[in-house]
């Protein structure tokens, strides 16, 4: 079934990844189904909720909105990414510490969001990091134990701004 | 219903040469896909009719912003995220940054392209109350060669444009004779982020001792695409801006726009809102400039 399919690679987690696979199939799936890599959530499907939410050569992006023929060549971080030293990343961490995640749906979407934003702005106002997170919807915790996960995170900035 | 990826052809040729060549060998057979963020939730739930796509993802002669003293040209393919950065955009044009800043979430700006916002064509969408009252041109490309109209003329219909089957969007100019204008831009949405607009309303205008000299007036979801709202505008031209010019602009308005009732709001609310928002920015007006 994918010998047709021209091979499309790109770089997962810091490997060197090659599929076979319709080019307008999503990142998403191609993530999920063919790289075995099921952090990544499908929410809406929409681009609207942010649970597929990887980064694509370091921007922030909506896998499911992505045909992943336009991620030829590129750089793709996931959830499965973020560890550090083999342990839990410091969002990670304050995540659990402050019961940032519930069901565990909006989870790795929030936490490469929050990763996103601390990279680029390691000690972001309470603004920037609701516009950082606006596009990642959480039915569970009401937003504000997220909120201060990622607080708690950037208040140890030696760990919070570690960029992969 | 789910979306099949195997019914659709993507090819992705590199560069823009190579694209406009494919445009011209079958015209109107292929859709442009740049960042995707319109065209890939159609797909995901199976309603996107186009069978063969050309990706303009990457192609850097598309993805640049250039600017000169007389203006700003912004490629089709420039994401909201780039735009947002930009400083010329932030100083000469802060209508368009405020517009790159509230449309989707970070995530849709880093792939949505202007180019893409335009050509969509949506009545709500949010760059172009900008680009009306900054009086834009855009420039069309084909193999053909390049021609430039006013975006005013871009839209012909709801979601109907001036392109050629085998013309693509190429570039946005935006002139920086505005920055001396005063300029108001506001958005009504659910909330701030990730919201289709109910109502918009852009607004640049020049004052000369109290009465207004130049304004320009632009509305989202008020008509089939975005538009000058001229009538309202020959009511305030000329005029000092009093209660009773302010009361005839409300009349003006609520006389011109043509809204429909559909999923995010009221045709009702969507008059009574414009109107108000044109009075905030009225009222701004007749203040002294910088406190505004």
């Amino acid at each position: 079934m994918s010998a047709n399919w021209p091979p499309i690679s790109m770089t997962v987690n810091g490997i060197e990844r090659e599929v076979h696979v319709p080019p307008m199939k999503r990142l998403l799936d191609v993530l999920r189904e063919d790289l075995r890599l099921t952090g990544t959530k499908e929410g809406c499907g929409e681009g609207e909720c942010g649970s597929c939410s990887v980064r694509m050569d370091g921007e922030l992006v909506n896998s499911c909105l992505v045909p992943v023929l336009q991620a030829q060549g590129s750089r793709v971080e996931t959830v499965e990414g973020l560890q550090c030293d083999g342990g839990l990343h410091p969002l990670q961490q304050a995540f659990l510490a402050c019961g940032g995640a519930q069901c565990g749906i909006c989870t790795p979407g929030m936490l490469m969001a929050a990763s996103h934003l601390l990279e680029r702005n390691p000690h972001p106002t309470m603004f920037e990091i609701r516009e950082g997170l606006a596009g990642n919807l959480c039915r569970c915790t009401g937003f504000v134990r997220i909120f201060e996960s990622v607080i708690a995170a950037a208040s140890r900035p030696e760990q919070a701004t570690h960029a992969r | 219903m789910r979306g099949d990826a195997e019914a659709h052809e993507l090819v992705a040729p590199g560069s823009l040469t190579a694209v406009l060549e494919l445009m011209a060998g079958e015209p109107g057979k292929w859709t442009p896909i740049a960042g995707g963020t319109e065209l890939m939730v159609a797909h995901a739930s199976g309603r996107l009719p186009a069978s063969k796509l050309v990706s303009l993802w990457g192609i850097p002669d598309l993805r640049f912003i250039e600017s000169d003293t007389q203006s700003i040209t912004i490629g089709a393919g420039t994401t909201f995220t780039d735009m947002r950065a930009h400083p010329a955009i932030a100083s000469d044009l802060p209508l368009l940054a405020k517009a790159a800043a509230w449309i989707g979430s970070i995530a849709n700006q880093t792939r949505a392209t202007l180019g893409g916002n335009l050509v969509n064509g949506s009545p709500a969408a949010d760059s172009s109350p900008a680009l009306l009252v900054y009086d834009a041109e855009v420039e069309l490309i084909s193999v053909r060669g390049r021609r430039r109209i006013p975006y005013n003329d871009f839209h012909t219909g709801y979601k109907k444009n001036a392109l050629a089957p085998d013309e693509l969007l190429f570039a946005i100019h935006v002139p920086r004779r505005f920055s001396a204008h005063r300029q108001y831009l506001r958005k009504v949405g659910t909330r701030r982020a990730m919201a289709i607009s109910k109502v918009a309303l852009g607004a640049t205008a020049m004052l000369d001792d109290g009465f207004v000299r130049e304004l320009r007036l632009a509305a989202a979801s008020l008509a089939a695409f975005p538009s000058r709202l001229y009538r309202t505008e020959d009511a305030l031209c000329g005029k000092s801006v009093d209660a009773n010019s302010i009361g005839a602009a409300r009349a003006a308005l609520l006389a011109e726009v043509l809204p429909i009732d559909d999923i995010r709001s009221t045709a009702e609310y969507r008059r009574r809102v414009a109107a108000n928002l044109l009075e905030e920015f009225l009222t701004d007006l007749r203040k002294p400039e910088g406190t505004a």
